[in-house]
């Protein structure tokens, strides 16, 4: 599997964010898009997640399932945590389990694995903001899906919580899935860089 | 079949616990037609004959009132951008968006309205033909305003938009909805012509609502 970009340019409201970016991930690889604030290390991302469309160039998954598109092999793990305050924490993550498909794991394994299990009959409104974050995570982990785009996810993680996680990407990519990362801290897993917004 | 199914559970759920808008919309149409009689006046000749149309009225403004969180909710919490990275097609969730929110707020209106009948001098036949009429045509309401709601996600604050884009959208089903309650009620005319109108505005909806919607989203991912 390989997830590649050529020549990428990147408009948004009629400001050209980025241009000729290119870019390259093989399966069990790891790239950390680094770059100054509005660089356009979020774009990039929709922009691989299919969630904005490229001005030009091109994104595309060699050997992934040909029956699918790679916005559905991907998980998006943006700013927004997409939990519903109303819902519980097992409630919230069994509705992206039963919604997204595909393959899936155990959602009650998941939630113990982030250190959620106890929390899981409370409702996601009295999370705290790193408590949101695992619940983000966990979701990663209960539905199965190649490509990871992942926009500053170590954000509001304590150290355990970033220890953990770097365990878990290390884990994704031993089985062959493809991490992208948009980050300012370090990820705790051997990755390429990927400098966005200094060539400019 | 599952995806949907979680979809219109979820939606559901929300909607009926704790600052949902399933009672909001209720409530809304409650205070409507409830106050009417005390602007009217206690004419209870002049209530039957504006009954139908005072609840049709109530219940197109509440559903109009709660159409607007329909997609604003999802994306402002990012729900909206993993609902199109899902493998179900768009238009299939924008359908069941709808369906679960006409189910939490458009059918307790139905429900609610055999007692608003009552305050509005309304007999049993007349308020099981306005009920009725109400069963065909909200689906309508509900459907066609999912495009205005999708739009207003699209273009950022359209809470006022979305009335000015759904209420032209709304009038026809309005005018049908109206002719068919006070056909059965007062004839002369024939029941079953308007009423057909009216289901078939519902099932027009039902199938362009969902594509304009999508579409709409679609559009104006950013």
């Amino acid at each position: 599997m390989r997830l590649s970009g050529h020549e990428i340019r990147c408009a948004r409201g009629g400001r050209e964010v980025f241009s000729g970016l290119s870019f390259e991930a093989a399966a069990g690889e790891a790239l950390a898009v680094v770059g100054p604030n509005g660089s356009g290390k979020t774009s990039l991302l929709r922009l691989i997640a299919g969630l904005l469309a490229p001005a030009s160039g091109l994104i595309k998954l060699e050997g992934g399932d040909k029956e699918l598109t790679l916005s559905e092999q991907a998980h998006y793990l943006g700013h927004r945590d997409a939990l519903k305050p109303a819902l519980s924490v097992s409630e919230n993550l069994r509705f992206w389990r039963d919604y997204l498909g595909g393959a899936i794991t155990n959602s009650a394994e998941s939630l113990a694995t982030v250190e959620l299990d106890h929390a899981a009959q409370l409702p996601a409104a009295f999370l705290s903001a790193g408590q949101r974050r695992r619940l983000s995570l966990a979701r990663l982990l209960t539905v199965q899906r190649p490509v990871w785009l992942l926009d500053e996810p170590t954000n509001a993680l304590d150290t355990a919580g970033q220890k953990l996680f770097a365990t878990l990407m290390g884990d994704h990519l031993a089985r062959g899935g493809v991490i992208i990362a948009a980050t300012h801290a370090p990820l705790g897993i051997p990755a390429r860089t990927l400098r966005v917004g200094d060539a400019a | 079949m599952t995806a949907l199914g979680a979809l219109i559970q979820r939606d559901i759920r929300i909607a009926l616990r704790v600052g949902g808008g399933a009672l909001i919309g209720v409530l809304f149409f409650l205070t409507v037609v409830v106050l009417m009689p005390f602007a009217i006046g206690p004419d209870l000749a002049l209530l039957a004959r504006l009954g139908p149309a005072i609840l049709w009225l109530g219940a197109l403004l509440a559903s109009l009132l709660t159409l607007d969180r329909l997609f604003m909710a999802d994306h402002e919490d990012g729900s909206l951008d993993l609902i199109t990275m899902s493998r179900t097609p768009l238009e299939l969730s924008c359908a069941a968006k709808a369906l679960a929110h006409w189910l939490a707020a458009g059918l307790p209106l139905i429900v609610a309205t055999p007692v608003l009948g009552l305050l509005l001098n309304l007999d049993v036949s007349s308020t099981a033909a306005v009920a009725l009429t109400l069963l065909a045509g909200t689906p309508a309401l509900t459907f066609t305003g999912m495009i205005g709601a999708a739009l207003a996600v699209t273009l950022h604050r359209g809470g006022l938009l979305l009335a000015v884009l759904v209420l032209p959208l709304s009038i026809p089903v309005l005018i049908f909805g109206v002719a068919a309650s006070e056909a059965a009620i007062t004839g002369p005319l024939s029941f079953g012509a308007p009423f057909s109108i009216l289901c078939a505005l519902s099932l027009f909806g039902l199938i362009v609502g969902p594509f304009a919607a999508a579409a709409s989203l679609r559009h104006g991912l950013d």
